[in-house]
């Protein structure tokens, strides 16, 4: 299979002055085969984004080897790759005094081939908002004109940095499309997100970031069966709570991992209907009472709590503190 | 398949920001016809002035007035207290005290740092002396006033105020837009694509050239219609000539704006390089007044280039082809700015 995107032992060292450098990727690999959807995922400050804009060509790697489309930066074959790779970057500014029309010709112009300025703007579906100026228009739709202008020279491979972030639910639906439809002719997708359901529909592989490296790579899948289960049962007990360990439920039968976080139990199932009675039984027996039950499918976010003991989400919330 | 054309594509959307910005039109054409118009209103050709003269209340101050009268010289004579006196010039309502002595002698009070005073004390003793004492000339001497147009402050005025709106023009046109699309990150995601930096760069400096020629008719339409100054060269060697400024300033914009990554950096940075030549240069009054040691530092300055190759296009009827230092200065600066705009670059 040939590969769109190719890069190992990437390191990125951030010198800042009077401050003790930050090294934003330790020695990344990472393959992306032509025609796939790709996702990387991982909290903020893990190395995504330092990793999209190196295979975009706009920031140099520290060390390390890095090959786009078959060719690599040099100088002598950057506008050969800029030529076959669209991208929206996390925070895609565009000028506001420009009309969406005028700013999708505007990308267009750079490019020898590629799709007219009004079929990428019925794509994001800002058919109505054509001529109307930049500056007037919505988050979500800017967001979605960002997409436009990375589709605007019809590319081989299309890099999105966060580009569902901020929008509403139909427009984050409409963006799928998109990229469904990219994949459908056999085009490359790279994303990065933080929203674990996007990445379990759209993405055919998945690589979880952490710390500047790849902790993880396979189909979301096959991520999901690496937890031992396909199945979650979340509890609380009503008193105690946290008091007994959760190693106490690994040897109940069907659970393949037991954690304990914030504020209840996690347990990582095969069977459900074989480990809840079997917990149920063990908690009578134990006269410990249940605060509430849940039980739903693993998702990637386990996957990533599993590998890294954090939350994406609360990775979040920490950067904004 | 090539219908569009990445350099027309940047030009016009170098064109559409500007003139879809109410600022930048009223910085560009309208306030360099404000600033003429209040400037030339304020040195226009003023009828004579009048000299204010206080005479000290006495005996003989109002025979002294009289005679003061009847001078070809017109005073305004007021006749005040000692107090009174003293208050007035100290304020600036007159120009001189005239104190009467005895024996028919006076006194002048005045402060020799005002020009308007020296002024006086030389008119009211000349008056004094012909109409009280009765003095005449020893040689005759004729009067030939010049206020026609061609010797006037204005037109002094108007090519360096055309200068200076050149280098603004330049500066701010380029230096400023760039950095401001730098600090907006619109240059980031220009970058991005397979733009070509040299078609990005000259839909800056095109653009630049294409404003300059209604800021220079303007410019000059307001000083004609209104103060009456005429390009004595021609419109076309004065535009060839405005338009070689344009270019020179707008390379020395692209550097001055190479590196900086905040607003507050590239006014600073404008400022620091526009003050020297709005003061040396020969805007608003002649570099000739600088000390001799001066001079070939001055002389070195883009805009007393072309403030002089302005003026002689202007006042003198010169040719742009008579322009060759000017022009090869003026290139000088354009091109090594250009240069190393271009090698010290920085997009993001």
């Amino acid at each position: 299979m040939a590969l769109a995107v190719s890069c190992r032992d990437l390191y990125k060292r951030y010198d800042a002055k009077k401050k003790k450098p930050v090294d934003a990727l330790n020695g990344l690999n990472l393959e992306i085969e032509v025609g796939e959807c790709f996702g990387l995922l991982g909290p903020n400050g893990a190395g995504k984004t330092t990793t999209v804009e190196i295979l975009e060509g706009m920031l140099k790697e520290t060390s390390g080897y890095v090959e786009v489309l078959g060719r690599q930066w040099n100088g002598k074959d950057d506008d050969a790759i800029r030529q076959r790779l669209g991208i929206s970057l996390q925070e895609t500014r565009l000028n506001e005094k420009l009309t969406v029309r005028e700013t999708a010709t505007l990308f267009r112009s750079f490019y020898r081939e590629g799709r007219e300025p009004d079929e990428v703007i019925a794509m994001v579906a800002l058919e109505e908002k054509a001529d109307a100026w930049v500056g007037k228009l919505s988050g979500g739709q800017k967001q979605r004109l960002a997409v436009a202008c990375a589709l605007a020279g019809d590319p081989e491979l299309l890099c999105l940095d966060e580009p569902t972030t901020g929008l509403d639910p139909q427009s984050r639906r409409e963006l799928w499309d998109i990229i469904r439809e990219q994949k459908s002719r056999s085009r490359t997708t790279l994303l990065t997100t933080h929203y674990m359901d996007e990445a379990q529909r759209l993405c055919d592989r998945v690589a979880v970031v952490d710390h500047g490296k790849v902790i993880a790579l396979g189909s979301p899948s096959e991520l999901i069966h690496q937890l031992g289960g396909e199945h979650i049962i979340e509890f609380a007990l009503a008193e105690s709570n946290g008091q007994t360990s959760a190693d106490a439920f690994t040897s109940l039968p069907a659970v393949s991992t037991a954690r304990f976080e914030n504020d209840g139990y996690c347990l990582t199932v095969t069977e459900p209907h074989v480990a809840l009675p079997a917990l149920i039984n063990k908690l009578e027996s134990d006269q410990l009472s249940l605060a509430r039950i849940t039980t739903r499918h693993v998702s990637l976010e386990d996957v990533f709590v599993t590998l890294t003991g954090r939350h994406l989400a609360a990775e979040e919330l920490d950067d904004t503190l | 398949m090539t219908r569009y054309n990445p350099l027309k594509e940047l030009f016009l959307y170098r064109m559409r920001t500007f003139y879809r910005e109410p600022e930048a039109m009223f910085w560009t054409y309208g306030f360099p016809i404000l600033l003429t118009l209040a400037l030339g209103l304020a040195f226009r050709s003023k009828p004579v002035e009048v000299i204010a003269v206080d005479i000290v209340a006495s005996e003989t101050a109002e025979s002294i007035k009289a005679k003061l009268s009847e001078s070809e010289t017109v005073f305004d004579i007021q006749i005040n207290e000692p107090d009174a006196c003293a208050d007035r010039l100290r304020y600036g309502k007159t120009s001189i005290i005239v104190k009467p002595g005895d024996d028919g002698t006076v006194e002048y009070q005045f402060d020799p740092t005002r020009p308007e005073s020296t002024l006086a004390r030389a008119k009211i003793d000349d008056a004094f002396q012909r109409a009280v004492g009765g003095r005449t000339d020893p040689i005759a001497v004729t009067d030939n006033e010049i206020t026609k147009p061609g010797a006037r402050y204005i037109d002094f005025l108007v090519p360096g105020l055309l200068g200076m709106n050149l280098m603004g023009g330049g500066l701010w046109g380029c230096g400023f837009v760039l950095t401001d699309m730098r600090v907006k990150k619109l240059l980031k995601r220009l970058i991005a694509t397979p733009m070509s930096k040299t078609d990005f760069l000259l839909s800056l400096i095109g653009g630049r050239l294409v404003f300059t020629i209604p800021e220079m008719i303007a410019l000059l339409g307001a000083g004609w219609m209104v103060f009456s100054v005429s390009v004595e060269g021609g419109l076309l060697n004065i535009i060839a000539m405005a338009l070689i400024g344009a270019l020179s300033f707008a390379g020395i914009g692209l550097l001055v704006a190479s590196r900086a990554e905040k607003i507050e950096t590239i006014s600073g940075l404008m400022n620091l390089v526009m003050l020297p030549m709005w003061l040396c240069s020969g805007v608003f009054f002649s570099y000739e007044r600088f000390p001799d040691v001066l001079m070939p530092f001055i002389k070195a300055l883009p805009l007393t280039q072309l403030n002089d190759a302005l003026r002689s296009i202007i006042l003198e009827g010169a040719t742009v082809f008579d322009q060759g230092i000017p022009i090869l200065i003026l290139a000088a600066w354009g091109v090594v700015s250009f240069v190393l705009a271009i090698r010290w670059f920085r997009w993001t």
